[in-house]
């Protein structure tokens, strides 16, 4: 049987692998592609420890997490096609009216 | 015992790879192709795991839904104006070393320190197995989490709201929506 620890290291990995994403590509769709990843390395974090602890609240927080990466995928989207028209760019060094 | 190793094995360097290729690639099309192939790889990870159900989702809700969304966007937008963006640039050194270092942390966590969850107890585990999770899984959901269940309903009626009215804008009204769309 695997163990516990080589699911959390693999959730681990492919949280640090959308850090990196989020990070470095600048443009905005592959950002909002990153913090999919990063969602993913929990939810595999997540399903391990319900299996590990034998209750199925684990499942539940994972279902709920899908529903609201499901929500900021459509509304990121919605945002990034409004951008686009907007500024026609998706650079995100582009558009930076709020920095300082 | 064997072959399960050699699978997690597959589907786990299914995943990082998938992942390397999201974060790396220059194409954008070739990143969302990652990205499905990543969902599944999870997907078959979750079956290992014994959430049948999570699984189901997934495949149905990341790798239909979400990456259609993706790739639709993707797609409306002029591709080739945006897809060879310039990847390197001055922060990234900076941006390798903070990730590598909270990979080296959260593993050392995760290989030397304590875990502060008991394992649970051999009877709940093969209760799920022998009925299956996906009943006990549903038995839970529509009544101890049934009030976050509705919230969550509420959650996406919200969201596609709002995803319709943000896409709807035109070009002149960006900024903020236009007086004769509201009345």
């Amino acid at each position: 049987m695997i163990s516990l620890q080589h699911y959390l290291a693999l959730g681990a990995i492919l949280f640090a692998i959308g850090v990196v994403g989020v990070l470095t590509r600048r443009n905005a769709i592959l950002i909002l592609m990153a913090i999919e990843l990063m969602l993913n390395g929990v939810n595999i974090t997540l399903i391990a420890f319900a299996r590990h602890a034998g209750n199925l609240t684990g499942q539940i927080f994972v279902l709920f997490i899908i529903t609201v990466a499901a929500a900021e995928a459509a509304v990121g989207l919605a945002l990034v096609i409004a951008l686009f028209r907007g500024r026609d760019t998706l650079n995100v060094d582009e558009i930076h009216l709020l920095k300082w | 015992m064997d072959l399960s190793f050699l699978f997690f094995y597959l589907f786990a360097a299914v995943a990082v790879g998938a992942a390397l290729v999201v974060v790396l690639n220059r194409n954008i099309l070739h990143c969302a192709m990652a990205l499905v192939l990543m969902f599944f790889a999870i997907a078959a990870l979750f079956l290992m795991l014994g959430a049948e159900f999570i699984a189901a989702v997934q495949v149905l809700v990341y790798a239909g839904a979400i990456m259609v969304l993706f790739l639709f966007v993707i797609l409306l937008i002029q591709i080739d104006r945006v897809q060879m963006l310039r990847f390197a640039h001055r922060q990234s050194p900076l941006v390798v070393i903070i990730a590598v270092l909270l990979l080296a942390e959260l593993l050392y966590m995760i290989i030397r320190g304590t875990l502060g969850i008991a394992p649970g107890g051999a009877d709940a585990a093969a209760a799920g197995a022998a009925s299956g999770s996906t009943e006990a899984f549903g038995a839970l959901l529509y009544t101890t989490y049934l009030f976050p269940f509705e919230v969550a309903s509420v959650l996406l009626l919200a969201a596609m709201i709002g995803a319709i009215l943000l896409a709807r804008l035109d070009k002149e009204e960006v900024g903020g929506v236009s007086r004769q769309d509201m009345s």
